[in-house]
């Protein structure tokens, strides 16, 4: 479904990505681990057309998609939930949601994924009135993830979705991206917390400065000693 | 440990007699050189060009102080005419009433200094010490606040100075009534909307020029010292900067006040000058944008660049009389392709010297 | 009491316009936090444009025998033209420095502004003679109430800016495009992940403020018949009121705008009925550096931290 080739990305001088391989296939959760400033965020800013890669080529369902404008990248079918989780404060919860549906001009089905959506994270129903400004950290990740899902995406980017939760509410987040897989997304998930990603993703990428260094089922490496060493602590 | 520190720097200090050498000959030089432009150069050009050069000296004084604000410290103020009007009217009122006060009449005393010279000197001081006092005064708010702010609040500023002084009153010329007014009377009667007429023709090249130099010489002394290095850090990162432990907001108001001071000074050459005539039309904020252009085309951060630039903008217009309605055009323009593609100004922050080719030819002369 | 209700009638007039005016100020500040000097000179250029209209379509003379809906196919005209205008602005001069340093993007504005200014005076565009801006709008005294002659011209004034306003603030919170311009404001890399043209919305931004802008810049002439040449400084020192207007309302807030550009009409206008009538300019400053001082982020605004 996705696959980058040979991907490199520069900010200025620094070569951030140096020839990132990946491939995402239809229906997985794939994850991708790494460490502060390995190249995680810079790779989903690719795909999305925030970046504009160096060399290399990303393609989506067979069609070239590097260098297109973000718009254009969420018009084909790939929502990107930012780090941070970008929830327009501004707006009340359900404006973002509206927001994440920019592109679709269905009203019927926006309704019905809407619904969906409050389905999901029922907590946003009962807020959806509320600027998001004023939503907890935990009810802003799941505003940011039921918006990117309003754009009713064949691929979902995630990014760092467990940064700066309580354990508990990132508990919930996870059995959460499992739902959304569940119901026919499929997701690319980038991780600090390799433990909780590996647990939920089939597949898993291990990225070092730029560079994928580890590639395999989400059990196996979870299981390899480098990768407990490096990033499960021991 | 301290102790030999010391000695080990004092070791590295120049001698005394070195030191204050190099002290002293800039000023030397800069009173020199006016000294020369007034005497030697000025007549042999005769009075048009020498008006041309007495102009050169005051746009110089005005956007080498205004790069100080917006060139040093990156904030954007674009009312610097109204200090000029300030230090203006607060000269043109010492030096007028000063010598009703004094001698009895408008009669200029002795010549090239002589008393009534030295009148104008020190009306030119307080018309900059009353500009600079009007830069705190508009600085401290406005410095605190987002960047853009100081821009509106300057050419507000501006506004209200230019309104109020139309709402002045005629200038008194019976030396009686002169003496029996109190001074906030004098200071109101300051000509209104005509303006403040039968100022003396004080301002000659000497004075304007050894003003040029001053602020010149300021300018690029403060940029290199810690001070103007901590101004610089502001333009480039005001976060990053007050991080580092400085006080941004002080020095943000203090380089607002300096550029205020030498605007003063400016207004007061102005005010003197032959063929010129202090009026609050003048002084609008036409003014102040001519002023910024100066400093966004020689670039901003550069002494000499917009020394340059000042000179080239008032000769220009000279040169080219017979194109004035296309002269704003071409400002404009010239403003906006120099942000398109060249954002730092001509020379950014370099100095003449410091540009690659002229460093060459320097280093092949030697 | 008859003093006091025709000052505050003119008052809420010329405050609906500066309000109008505001409103352009504000949404580019919201979106792009410069300070658009050249939205000024579109002010102006709906006067002259509306003079212009009106000569083209031989609607000459004070004597109000144009047709009656002569104001309406004007006020359209300019609107489109200067929003056209606002287009090319962003597109020629801001665009290419959407990644550069506010500061230049404040000079290039002001180049923008000059640069209108003063070719519009070039004797085949604009001229440097002021003009009258014919009657298109009857001039009669409708009513009286309380010894004020209510004229038909100042209601019309009124009436459109408060219709405009309402056709912004449905815009705002009523459609996609308004959805898709606050959250620009807000966060514009965000925005464009979620699919939304960032560039296209910017645009639209600016048609949006300049037509306003161009429809008060009519109702102005409308009001006051004797346009001024493009560089006179009463235009700059007009949208400069009106920006003053978006700063004491809260800088990037639409109703702040409105309610500031009333206020700066009100305290202009009561000030110089019953204090100076010279010193207009000096109370809407006063109250700028008022507000700055005791509330820097303006009476409608939040307080809002600087974005590292």
């Amino acid at each position: 479904m996705l696959r980058l080739n040979d991907l490199h990305v520069h900010y200025g001088a620094v070569h951030a990505l140096q020839g990132v391989e990946l491939e995402v296939n239809q229906g997985e959760i794939v994850t991708l681990i790494g460490s502060n400033g390995a190249g995680k965020s810079t790779t989903l800013r690719a795909i999305s057309g925030m970046l504009r890669p160096s060399r290399g080529t990303i393609d989506f369902e067979g069609k070239p998609i590097a260098g297109l404008a973000p718009h254009v990248v969420v018009g084909l079918g790939i929502a990107h939930s930012p780090e941070g989780r970008g929830v327009f404060a501004n707006l009340t919860v359900e404006e973002n949601l509206q927001v994440g549906a920019y592109t679709r001009s269905d009203k019927a089905g926006i309704a019905e994924d809407m619904k969906k959506v409050y389905g999901l994270f029922p907590r946003l129903e009962e807020r959806r009135r509320q600027l998001a400004g004023t939503l907890s950290g935990g009810e802003q990740q799941m505003l940011a993830m039921g918006r990117a899902l309003l754009a009713r995406p064949r691929l979902l980017l995630l990014d760092e979705p467990s940064l700066g939760l309580a354990p508990q509410i990132v508990k919930v987040i996870f059995q959460i991206i499992r739902d959304i897989n569940a119901l026919g997304t499929t997701i690319l998930l980038v991780e600090q917390n390799a433990h909780k990603a590996l647990e939920v993703a089939n597949r898993g990428y291990v990225i070092e400065v730029g560079k994928i260094v580890l590639a395999d089922d989400a059990k196996v490496l979870a299981a390899s000693d480098e990768v407990r060493k490096a990033y499960l602590g021991g | 440990m301290e102790a030999s520190f010391q000695d080990r720097s004092a070791a590295l200090r120049p001698s005394m007699g070195k030191a204050a050498v190099s002290a002293l000959l800039p000023p030397a030089v800069v009173i020199g050189l006016a000294a020369l432009l007034h005497f030697v150069i000025g007549p042999a050009i005769g009075y048009f060009y020498a008006k041309v050069l007495t102009d050169v000296g005051i746009a110089v004084v005005m956007a080498v102080s205004l790069n100080l604000v917006n060139g040093y410290t990156g904030q954007f103020s674009i009312g610097h005419a109204a200090f000029m009007t300030v230090g203006g009217y607060a000269a043109g009122s010492v030096v007028y009433y000063g010598h009703y006060l004094i001698w009895g009449s408008l009669q200029q005393q002795g010549g090239f200094l002589g008393p009534s010279t030295l009148l104008y000197v020190v009306a030119l001081l307080v018309g900059g010490l009353a500009a600079a006092l009007a830069g705190f005064v508009v600085g401290l708010p406005s410095l605190r606040l987002r960047g853009d702010y100081l821009a509106i609040v300057t050419l507000g500023f501006g506004e209200i100075v230019r309104v109020l002084v139309t709402r002045t009153n005629d200038v008194l010329f019976d030396a009686d009534e002169i003496a029996a007014a109190s001074p906030v009377t004098l200071l109101t009667s300051v000509g209104g909307s005509l303006g403040f007429t039968g100022l003396p023709f004080l301002t000659n090249l000497f004075w304007v020029w050894v003003a040029a130099g001053a602020v010149i010489l300021f300018s690029y002394r403060l940029k290199r010292s810690d001070q103007g290095r901590a101004l610089l850090s502001i333009r480039e990162d005001e976060i990053a900067a007050e991080a580092m432990g400085i006080p941004t907001t002080r020095f943000k108001v203090q380089a607002f006040v300096y550029a205020a001071f030498f605007a003063g000074i400016a207004g007061g050459l102005f005010a003197h000058e032959v063929g010129t005539t202090l009026n609050p039309q003048e002084l609008g904020f036409q003014k102040s944008f001519e002023v910024v252009i100066m400093v966004v085309l020689g670039g901003m951060g550069s002494v000499t660049g917009t020394t340059i630039a000042a000179a080239a903008l008032v000769i220009l217009p000279e040169a080219l009389r017979s194109f004035s309605d296309y002269r704003m055009i071409a400002y404009a323009l010239t403003l906006i392709l120099v942000m398109l593609l060249r954002p730092q100004g001509l020379m950014g922050l370099r100095e003449v010297w410091e540009i690659p080719a002229v460093r060459k030819l320097l280093r092949s002369g030697r | 009491m008859t003093k006091f209700l025709q000052t505050l009638m003119d008052g809420t007039a010329v405050g609906s316009l500066y309000a109008l005016i505001a409103l352009g100020y504000t949404m580019v500040y919201g979106i792009l936090r410069f300070i658009n000097f050249a939205h000024s000179d579109v002010f102006m250029l709906g006067a002259w444009f509306s003079y212009e209209v009106a000569k083209i379509m031989g609607w000459t003379g004070q004597d109000q025998s144009h047709p009656v809906w002569a104001s309406a196919f004007v006020i359209v005209a300019v609107m489109v033209a200067c929003g056209t205008l606002g287009f090319v602005i962003e597109r020629g001069a801001y665009r290419p420095l959407r990644s550069a340093p506010r500061i230049n993007v404040l000079i290039t504005a002001i180049g923008v502004s000059l640069f209108l200014e003063n070719s519009g005076q070039l004797p085949f565009l604009l001229g440097t003679q002021p003009q009258r801006m014919p009657t298109l709008m009857p001039e009669h005294a409708l009513f009286a109430v309380a010894g004020v002659s209510v004229r038909a011209v100042d209601l019309l004034v009124i009436g459109i800016s408060f219709a405009l306003m309402a056709l912004l603030e449905w815009i705002i919170y009523g459609t996609k495009l308004g959805l898709a311009m606050r959250a620009v404001s807000y966060d514009t890399k965000v925005a464009a992940l979620m699919g939304i043209p960032v560039d296209r919305v910017i645009s639209m931004t600016f048609v949006v403020g300049s037509a306003l802008a161009a429809a008060a810049g009519f109702l102005y002439a409308t009001k006051y018949p004797g346009i001024n040449q493009p560089a006179h400084p009463t235009w700059v020192l007009l949208g400069l009121k009106a920006f003053v207007a978006a700063v004491v309302g809260g800088i990037g807030n639409l109703r702040g705008a409105m309610a500031g550009g009333l206020m700066i009409g009100l305290v202009e206008l009561f000030g110089a009925a019953y204090l100076s009538p010279h010193l207009r300019d000096v109370y809407v400053f006063t109250l700028l550096i008022l507000v700055l001082l005791f509330r820097p982020e303006g009476l409608l605004g939040k307080a809002t931290i600087e974005k590292v």
